[in-house]
């Protein structure tokens, strides 16, 4: 890690400096009107060693999955393979034109309809959109599907949204953008749905239930056959949020099992990178009732050519063009490379590797459910007097390791929640699961190492609080 | 395998400690006649495979690194310095998540802020966040919010020559609401303003390339306590006076000219600007100064308290993943051209434009209608415009967008875009293209 503070680029400035070479004019002038023409532009002025220099050294201030092992619960941090950003750099892709036409645009529609059709399978859906950017968009276009479903029929006072309370935080905000109140449902013992809370819940009012499967607490809900039967008896429809998909490629098609509509994250479960927070790609499947009111336009194949068509009922477009097509292509490589049977493998090895770290933990980090977790587990950090998760995150990066995801889900206290993925071996989980029951040692012996940490970063923590009360958001000279 | 570490000795050691004698007893909690279904997909590819079957893909496309290339309509041919990949494709950057754990993660968030300083002193606002999706999606969002602040003001008002994706976008958006979204044509400062009307949307410049009056707009629409809106083109803000400085409460564009390839349409960079007294209501994230207990500066996402993850259904937006890498690459494009180079590009752009509208100005039967414009323009052509763009797009000359793509009946007009991309002869030979088509 480079600990040396790095000036901001505005700190840097020099006047008169520049980075770039650019053509000279070769027509002639035509003068800007004063009317309209700016006075200053206050961007900094660098030379380009500096700029590299600068960007190189950022850089290096950050943990990343190619550096550090990076267990964040949820999030799905596996290696990003390299000939993913091979392959998504071609020049025939960075430099076509979402409007050029579909005869021009041959390949890329080819693509988008290969990987449409790859993700149906996989999913056990009908038709996939491909449309959405990210995880909450695919969401947020679900439970526009769903609302719009129930319109066409005319069965417009189903205004509430079933959610349980393990759920991620997008999907009663994705509620609310949709004019739908999200209606929380309890988890039962065993850490799944509250069967009799749901059927409670269950009127015609009811548009839908928002469903997590394995949820957040890493745990596969068997009734999930159950609970779709009783959302559509009652008329609701049921959403599936595919973030934890890693569990299931090859394994389980949600498509088969009740889900109508449903979304996956390419960059989680099909290695695409996360980009620092982006961008994603929300891929949305769709079953027979709600399939012609996907996002569009979809790829199709119309004797033998690639056109972008809109599904009949479609709910429009999500975005301006196609998706996040540069994401597509890198998932696209991925699930090509491995075939069938490499997408039961990832889950299976996703699977293992959770539950073996859960094994060589649990005895210190108490896990609320002790039952077989899937990808994914939630253990509890509170492991001494005055420690909590916090102290514990904090001091695994003086270990080397970025943290678990830390006090989500919030039906867990203290949560730690964490998610290796099937790209780890054996010996990364054996150091990190030896570092946490280090650390549980210091917590006893020396809990002031779990305070003051980290101590091995650029800075130490942060006064988030006077951050948010005086925001400072941009460089002020 | 790849992509799986673990080696068949390694599974077997893990299943053991696990007390399992198969990875198959981990997944009893699948029901059994769902459990290992069959996948109908092909074979494994090895690299070399996969890379191959990539490539004639790609080679289907028409590139504009192999044409004349004078399409625009919301995706953009500019030039990109090779420092803006070659240092946003570092692992370090390129691997890492949401910076949530800052003293890790020191990088990304230092770049964030990078960014929201740079993309404020372009666009004139006081604050921007970390990105949306794509400039739709953040008008779209920028609609919302002014429709949730606006005191029960249901009325919205959007020029009619707005992208048309992007009014499909808003509509898909605003499907659940009970608003009323109207269309004015022309001058945004004379669109009819009353008091159910919680903002006004302008384009700058609109679709057809028209720039027009925003202070006159602004000044209209805050007279009828109104918030105003508006959609620019960030290069063009480089030269031309900056929409905050206009008056615009909230601006968004689309920032995948800012050093991003156009990529089929995604990703792109949704940018995204406010005010100081909407920092509170602002979607997606943001990055903001702090110190650490010595005293030292550093960064972190802040203002939480707006985000889903915090506030749930409260939250002023449901977004979680950004374009954050996009985001990446503008600040660095941003850095590398700064307050020259930038300016150069964009004088370029209006210099070849100016150029070439008044070569095709000349021609008979054509005729540029719009009257002050950038780096885009819309041409009367005297032959139907779908036909002739086919026809010179075989020939390698993609001389921009007939109209008729999105409106039928609009089939003699051709929106035209010309960058620093474009050298001279190119802009001679679309105009010889042109005249010869149009005989």
């Amino acid at each position: 890690m480079n600990l040396k503070p790095e000036p901001l680029v505005y700190e840097l400035s020099s006047p008169g400096r520049i980075a770039v070479s650019l053509p000279e004019r070769d027509v002639n002038a035509t003068p800007i009107p004063a009317s309209l023409a700016r006075t200053d532009l206050p961007l900094p002025e660098l030379d380009e060693l500096t700029v590299v220099r600068h960007f190189t050294r950022l850089s290096q201030k950050n943990y990343s999955i190619d550096t550090h092992f990076y267990p964040l619960g949820s999030c799905t941090m596996k290696y990003n393979p390299k000939v993913n950003e091979q392959t998504a750099s071609l020049s025939g892709w960075r430099n076509s034109h979402p409007l050029a036409g579909d005869e021009f645009s041959q390949g890329s529609i080819e693509l988008i309809h290969r990987l449409q059709e790859t993700l149906r399978e996989i999913g056990g859906f009908e038709a996939v959109s491909l449309q959405p950017a990210a995880g909450a968009h695919g969401e947020l276009s679900g439970v526009f599907m769903i609302r719009a479903w129930h319109q066409a029929r005319g069965d417009v006072k189903r205004r509430k949204m079933l959610i349980p309370d393990s759920a991620h935080g997008t999907n009663p905000a994705s509620c609310t953008m949709a004019g739908l109140a999200a209606v929380t449902i309890p988890s039962d013992a065993e850490g799944g749905v509250d069967l009799a809370a749901l059927r409670a819940a269950l009127d015609d009012t009811v548009a839908g239930i928002m469903i997590t499967n394995p949820n957040t607490l890493g745990l596969f809900d068997p009734n999930i056959e159950e609970i779709a039967r009783l959302v559509h008896e009652a008329g609701g429809l049921v959403y599936g949020d595919g973030a934890n998909m890693n569990a299931l490629t090859g394994v389980f098609k949600p498509g088969e099992a009740g889900i109508d509509v449903m979304h996956f994250n390419l960059h989680k479960t099909f290695s695409t990178p996360h980009g620092g927070g982006g961008p994603g790609a929300g891929m949305v499947g769709a079953g027979s009732k709600l399939k012609d009111f996907l996002p569009g336009p979809l790829a199709v194949l119309e004797s033998g050519t690639y056109r972008m068509r809109m599904p009949s009922k479609s709910i429009g477009r999500m975005k301006s063009f196609y998706g996040n097509f540069g994401v597509l292509v890198r998932a696209y490589t991925y699930v090509r490379m491995l075939g069938a049977a490499g997408l039961r493998r990832l889950a299976e090895n996703a699977v293992l590797n959770a539950n073996y770290l859960k094994v060589l933990i649990e005895g210190t980090y108490p896990v609320k459910y002790p039952r077989r977790c899937m990808h994914e587990f939630v253990a509890m950090g509170d492991i001494a007097e005055g420690v909590h998760t916090l102290d514990v995150a904090k001091r695994l990066i003086d270990y080397g390791f970025h943290p678990p995801t830390i006090y989500f889900p919030l039906i867990v206290s203290e949560a730690l929640m964490i998610e290796p993925t099937e790209t780890e071996d054996k010996d990364t989980l054996d150091e990190f699961a030896e570092a946490l029951l280090k650390i549980a040692e210091e917590a006893k012996s020396h809990p002031d190492l779990l305070h003051a940490a980290p101590s091995t970063t650029p800075i130490g923590r942060l006064d988030e609080v006077a951050a948010a009360r005086n925001p400072v958001l941009c460089y002020r000279g | 395998m790849p992509f799986i570490a673990n080696s068949d000795a390694d599974r077997a050691a893990m299943l053991a400690r696990i007390g399992v004698s198969s990875v198959e007893e981990l997944f009893g909690d699948i029901p059994e006649a769902r459990r290992f279904p069959k996948l109908d997909l092909g074979e494994p590819l090895a690299e070399l495979e996969v890379t191959r079957e990539i490539e004639s893909m790609a080679a289907k496309n028409l590139s504009a690194s192999a044409c004349a290339w004078f399409l625009g309509a919301g995706a953009y041919n500019h030039f990109i310095p090779a420092v803006v990949p070659a240092l946003a494709s570092r692992g370090e950057f390129l691997t890492a998540y949401t910076p949530y754990q800052p003293e890790v993660s020191q990088g990304t968030l230092q770049a964030i802020f990078e960014y929201q300083s740079m993309a404020a002193a372009l666009l004139g606002m006081e604050v921007v966040n970390a990105s949306h999706y794509d400039g739709a999606t953040a008008l779209a969002e920028a609609v919302l919010m002014a429709y949730n602040n606006g005191g029960g003001r249901r009325r919205i008002l959007l020029p009619a020559d707005l992208h048309p994706e992007y009014k499909e976008v808003i509509r898909t958006y605003f499907a659940a609401f009970d608003t009323k979204i109207e269309e004015y044509t022309g001058e945004p400062g004379k669109a009819t303003l009353d008091d159910a009307t919680c903002c006004l949307v302008a384009a700058y410049p609109d679709f057809s390339g028209e720039i027009h009056d925003l202070k006159a707009a602004a000044d209209a629409a805050h007279a009828a306590g109104a918030l105003f809106i508006v959609h620019a083109d960030p290069i063009m803000c480089a030269v031309l006076k900056s929409p905050g400085e206009l008056g615009a409460d909230i601006v968004t564009a689309e920032g995948q000219a800012l050093g991003n390839a156009m990529n089929y349409g995604g990703p792109f960079l949704g940018m995204m600007g406010v005010s100081s007294k909407l920092v509170r209501k602002l979607p997606g994230r943001i990055a903001g100064e702090a110190r650490d207990h010595e005293g030292r500066r550093g960064f972190v996402l802040t203002l939480t308290a707006r985000e889903q993850h915090i506030r749930r259904e409260k939250a002023v937006s449901n977004i979680c993943s950004n374009q954050g890498l996009v985001m990446l690459q503008t600040c660095i494009y941003l850095a590398a051209m700064g307050k020259t180079g930038l300016r150069t590009v964009a004088e370029l752009c209006w210099n070849k434009a100016h150029y070439a509208a008044s070569r095709i100005a000349a021609l008979p039967g054509f005729k540029v209608e719009t009257g002050n414009f950038f780096k885009e323009f819309t041409v009367r052509t005297p032959v139907p415009a779908g036909s002739l763009a086919e026809k010179l797009s075989r020939r390698g000359v993609v001389p921009g967008l007939p109209l008729s793509r999105y409106y039928p009946s609009r089939d003699r007009e051709l929106l035209v875009c010309v960058t620093e991309m474009n050298t001279k002869a190119q802009i001679d030979l679309l105009v010889e293209s042109l005249k010869e088509a149009a005989k």
